[in-house]
């Protein structure tokens, strides 16, 4: 089966893609002159302390030594310890990831159908006001900054109508409404971020499919627009929409970091800005991994949807 | 090329606001009614005739902080643009010409450096090199360098197959000329519109990492640094931040509407004049 | 047999007056609209097949969709009347239209191949348009679609149509695009140029089998094409059309054997160029000897062991279909890929397999020309800098000495001065190939490749430039490798001939000798292929045929 060989292809390019990335953020913390431990202490720090660091910090072993042993932690699930409070970082990760998850996944349940159906709707009245109002907010939204948004949504609706808290709180036995409240202001502010991204996108995609020569011959076939959507629109259109929503799932999954900052909540992104502050390099470096192999997940998806859908490849000659 | 008779009305609005942002920039010291550091009032005055904007969270004119801001917002950009653009556009096209095991290696290693999201490794980089503005425009432009070399190589490579090209090669004509008189001019219309779109990005980028605490360091701010300076006075009903947030927002806009006009109007363009 | 009249009862298909218009979108201007069709009327009665024919921009592909009240790419129907079997469509509104199309008019495309949706198989789509409109059930439909496969010669009828459009061939697909106009048993076909984009031994099959079918199911057709030979096989009526205008409609017998107009006689006599063939001499220019090129380091074989041999101040025509390896060879005189094997001598000195390892010297004297003019040029360039370039670069000429010579070379291609400061976005298909001509002349070659030079350009515009070749050819006294897949334009052109088939030569000679039988078998079918202008030329040409197409 060629399609089978082509998918074991793809996971195998991004584990392999996983591995190197992993090399470039362990490299990306030693390329600084001087070394890691002086940087943590700062200019004012005693020769005793710098050499105590060195030595918790394994710095006197060559630097491939110290990757292995790293990579090696990593794949046990052994994180390491965070320098600037001596916890497991592992411990410290696993609720703030759930957090970051549980935000992700609501913005996602929200913006992915809305950006689908606003860009079908472009592209059905297409050049006409809605298409025109449409891709000017995509033009005005994908040159917001995150905390622009962010700050203009706490302003009028956590402070001046007092609907939703400005901070988003959020803790384990918190009850399920009271955490969708928590993050109604957050979730709205992702799913502006990607929205206007995933809508052009999406109308761009079928577009493209909308121009092929086949739908013309279905238009002659005397099929009604809705048939000829259902029936040859459709079938092409899904990969490159799967592509689409893929895509911009790894672009919220990224958005996640400035906007956890602004609504102060306690997930990945904020742990991972805190802990760049204190140069806490394994904490940066794990969070980091973490963020880049989610990222990757969702690219091999998308190149994997686009395998599977293509009958070219499905039904070799 | 740049016919002024053809500026639609959201091109003029484009060039408007830029041009107030840039002569900000230029004119700082000028034009500020107040030192950048001054403390010249309460925390948080509201909008005034001796303030126009209020004062911030130290009681400084914000209305000066703002020009002195635009300053370093677009001193920082515009060198991270320019680094990212020199650097990706000439290994981008020289990729693309020569082609080979030149071309595979830098391919592949920009392939790499793109399965990482550029705030995540920025991030992983700051947490190790020291804040000055200068690392802040190194890493800024070297990252942005990835996405100016895929759009270069690939343009490049487009012209590069076309028969005008071989049709050089085969007078005899060296790389230089191949590089410069040939593809150069054709593929100059899609990187003066990514120019903009670049620059959007580092302005972006810049600010956010200054929000995040890891851009521009206090006294010193640019707009990102300024609404994390004036961010609590948001809960309490003080909207001191959103003014360098929409500012940064207007000035990203702006741009936009003067690269989207560049594009239209050079892309229905097969060449030639215009 | 009677004229056509305008107006009939028992017409099927009545367009009176049809005016179609389109907005363009000039760039820096504001957008103007068009007219595409100026009020044109035809008629056409049940069973016939008339042909639509004209150049690019006749507006004949219009017509031909107005028939299903459609207009592609934002076209406009804005006057006139379209009377299908006896009611205006243009007046029975969405509902209406769509209730006749796919039911009483089916329409055939350019490309099937991109025609069909990629995602379902051949029969799920051949069925549509007849359950659809409930002409049939699915059993019967799918009776129906086997049966019409069969009767198109398709291979394997029963299970073909289990395959998707991407595992099927060409030619094939585009048959089985004319099983689906058949199968919901319509009044009327639109054939849009259903066989251009096919090679010539391909395109006689599929314009055979539509004919039977054409026949066999009493449907009446427009026929729409650019080549009249083709339509001259198929249509009863010919219709020639030019900006929109009708320029003369006739019987076929009348069109071809008796054309009234101008343009019509010039249509006709296209390919009628007399050139008498040159002798070989002793000392060719140009030998190539035993060459073999590949491509992917080795492992694809383009070129087996190819020797052929230019003459001074002639033209070897290499012809071949799509894959034949003819460009190939071009590729590897030129150097742009270096031979394998095998080794090539110009004026008696050894030429060097690699570009980049040629002299200038031997570069200037073998020049190259294009098939599309339009990206064979810099559009950044003006004609003065494009021209002027191969003789700042050979001779160094500069300034005034060099402006002299580029009007002297726009004179030559029979353009004037006045074009040196255009840009080639801002002159028509014809005059860039011109300017492709002047700029290899500008270097004083002794060989001119000519890849494919006028199969992008409408037939009389192709005429022209290759009168013009001919002209240049006794003037300057250079050679030309003229590389085609249009052995018309061999005739016309050629001293002697190579036949390509699959990287290799298969026939080679001089032109009287290369088109005098006795034949192989594979230039005889190629031969036997080329459509004439000869009405009944399609029966003959099948019968004789000894060799089956590459298509089946």
């Amino acid at each position: 089966m060629q399609i089978l060989k082509l998918i074991a292809q793809r996971v195998a390019l991004g584990i392999m893609l996983l591995f190197a990335v992993s090399v470039l953020i362990f490299a990306g913390t030693e390329i600084l002159p001087g070394d890691v431990a002086a940087s943590i202490l700062g200019q004012s720090a005693t020769p005793q302390a710098l050499e105590n660091l060195r030595r918790e910090l394994g710095l006197n072993e060559p630097a491939i030594t110290r990757y292995f042993t790293w990579l090696g932690g990593v794949l046990t699930g052994d994180l390491g310890t965070a320098l600037s409070n001596r916890m497991d970082i592992a411990t410290s990760i696993w609720p703030r990831l759930k957090n970051t998850l549980f935000l992700a996944f609501w913005a996602a349940v929200v913006s992915v159908p809305l950006a689908l159906i606003l860009g079908m709707l472009a592209v059905r009245y297409r050049n006409g006001w809605i298409d025109k109002t449409i891709s000017g907010f995509a033009l005005a939204s994908t040159s917001l900054p995150e905390f622009f948004i962010g700050y203009v949504l706490i302003f009028f609706f956590a402070v001046k109508l007092n609907w939703f808290p400005s901070f988003s709180t959020v803790h384990d036995a918190m009850p399920f409404l009271d955490r969708m409240k928590a993050i109604a202001l957050p979730a709205t502010a992702l799913t502006l971020v990607v929205l206007a991204h995933m809508m052009r996108m999406t109308r761009a995609a079928i577009l493209n499919v909308m121009q092929s020569a086949y739908i013309e011959t279905a238009e002659l076939k005397g099929l009604s627009q809705l048939d000829i959507i259902r029936r040859h629109a459709f079938p092409n259109a899904i990969a490159p929409i799967v592509n689409v929503i893929m895509l911009n799932l790894a672009f919220l999954v990224v958005g996640v970091v400035v906007i956890e900052v602004i609504f102060v909540y306690p997930g990945m992104g904020q742990y991972l800005v805190d802990h760049v502050t204190k140069r806490d390099v394994p904490v940066v470096q794990a969070v980091g991994l973490i963020f880049a192999a989610v990222y990757i997940t969702l690219n091999m998806i998308a190149d994997i949807a686009a395998i599977v859908s293509n009958p070219r490849l499905r039904h070799p000659r | 090329m740049f016919d002024l008779k053809t500026l639609t009305v959201s091109a003029w609005i484009g060039l408007f606001f830029t041009s107030i942002f840039l002569f900000a920039a230029i004119f700082a010291p000028w034009i500020a009614p107040y030192g950048k550091a001054q403390i010249v009032g309460g925390v948080w005055e509201p909008m005034s005739a001796q303030f126009w904007l209020g004062t911030d969270n130290l009681g400084r004119d914000l209305l000066s902080r703002m020009i002195y801001g635009a300053r370093t917002t677009v001193f920082i950009a515009a060198a991270a643009t320019a680094l990212s653009f020199s650097l990706g556009a000439i290994l981008g096209f020289t990729a693309a010409v020569v082609g080979g095991w030149f071309d595979t290696l830098l391919s592949r290693f920009v392939d790499l450096l793109m399965s990482i999201p550029t705030l995540i490794f920025g991030l992983v980089v700051l947490s190790v090199l020291p804040s000055t503005i200068l690392t802040l425009i190194l890493v800024m432009g070297f990252l942005d360098s990835t996405r100016v070399y895929r759009l270069s190589r690939a343009v490049a490579a487009d012209i590069n197959v076309m028969d005008f090209v071989e049709a050089a090669k085969l007078r005899g004509e060296g790389t230089r000329w191949i590089i410069f008189r040939e593809i150069l001019p054709n593929a100059l219309s899609p990187l003066v519109s990514e120019l903009g779109l670049r620059f959007i990005y580092a302005v972006l980028f810049l600010s956010a990492l200054s929000f995040l605490g890891l851009g521009v360091q206090p006294p010193e701010a640019d707009w990102g640094g300024m609404v994390k300076e004036n961010k609590e006075g948001i809960v309490f009903g003080i909207p001191a931040a959103l003014i360098p947030a929409a500012a940064i927002a207007a000035l990203a806009i702006s741009v936009n509407l003067v690269a989207d006009w560049v594009l239209n109007r050079t892309s229905s363009l097969k060449g030639g004049r215009g | 047999m009677a004229t056509p009249t305008p107006s009939n009862s028992d017409n099927l298909l009545e367009i009176r007056n049809l005016k179609i218009e389109a907005t363009s979108y000039p760039p820096g201007e504001p957008p103007r609209d068009i007219t595409i069709v100026h009020g044109v009327s035809l008629s056409l009665k049940r069973g016939r097949v008339l042909g639509l024919i004209g150049e690019s921009g006749a507006g004949k592909s219009t017509i031909g969709l107005s028939s299903m009240a459609y207009g592609r790419g934002g076209v406009r129907i804005t006057g006139g009347e379209v009377l299908l079997n006896g009611r205006d469509i243009l007046k029975s509104g969405r509902g209406g239209i769509r209730k006749i199309r796919g039911r009483e008019v089916c329409y055939v495309a350019q490309s099937a191949a991109a025609a069909f949706n990629p995602a379902h198989k051949l029969m799920d789509q051949v069925v549509e348009a007849a359950l659809q409109h409930g002409v049939v059930n699915r059993a019967e439909a799918e009776g129906r679609a086997k049966a019409l496969f069969q009767k198109l010669s398709l291979p394997d009828p029963e299970n073909i149509g289990n395959r998707y459009p991407h595992q099927v061939s060409g030619g094939q697909l585009q048959r089985v695009m004319t099983a689906m106009a058949l199968c919901s048993e319509p009044d009327l076909i639109v054939f849009d140029e259903p066989t251009t984009a096919l090679d010539v031994t391909t395109q006689i099959d599929v314009l055979a089998a539509i004919k039977d079918a054409i026949r066999d199911t009493g449907v009446a057709a427009l026929y729409i094409t650019h080549d009249l030979a083709v339509v001259a096989q198929i249509a009863d009526e010919i219709m020639v059309l030019r900006h929109g205008e009708l320029v003369e409609w006739g019987e076929t017998q009348q069109i071809i054997n008796e054309p009234k107009q101008d343009y019509t006689r010039d249509l006709v006599a296209v390919h009628q160029i007399d050139h008498s063939e040159k002798t070989a001499t002793s000392a060719p220019l140009l030998s190539v000897k035993n060459v073999t090129a590949a491509y992917a380091g080795g492992v694809v074989q383009v070129l087996k062991n190819v020797s052929v041999d230019i003459h001074p101040g002639q033209t070897l025509a290499v012809v071949g279909e799509s894959g034949s390896g003819k460009s190939t060879l071009a590729r590897a005189i030129t150097g742009l890929l270096p031979p394998m094997e095998g080794s090539i001598e110009f004026e008696g000195r050894t030429l060097a397999k690699r570009l980049s390892d040629r002299k200038r010297e031997d570069l200037r004297e073998l020049q190259m020309i294009y098939q599309m003019a339009d990206v064979a040029m810099n559009p950044r360039q003006t004609v003065a800098d494009i021209i002027g370039r191969p003789l700042e670069f050979y001779f160094g000429m500069r300034g005034k000495e060099r402006d002299a010579r580029v009007a002297e070379l726009l004179d030559k291609i029979e353009m004037g001065k006045g074009f040196a400061d255009r840009y080639p976005a801002e002159l028509s298909g014809g005059q860039k190939q011109r300017v492709c001509i002047a700029r290899a002349l500008a270097a004083k070659p002794k060989l001119i490749i000519c890849d494919e030079v006028t199969s992008a350009l409408d037939p009389l515009v192709a005429n022209g430039i290759l009168r013009l070749l001919l002209d240049l050819q006794a003037e300057e006294d250079v050679a030309y490798l003229f590389i085609t897949h249009d052995l018309a334009t061999v005739k016309s052109i050629a001293d002697s001939i190579a036949v390509m088939y699959r990287g290799e030569v298969v026939r080679y000679g001089p032109k009287s000798k290369v088109l005098t039988p006795p034949f192989d078998d594979y230039t005889d079918l190629l031969l036997s292929s080329v459509p004439q202008m000869e009405v009944g030329w399609l029966e003959k040409a099948i019968s004789g045929r000894r060799m089956a197409s590459a298509g089946n």
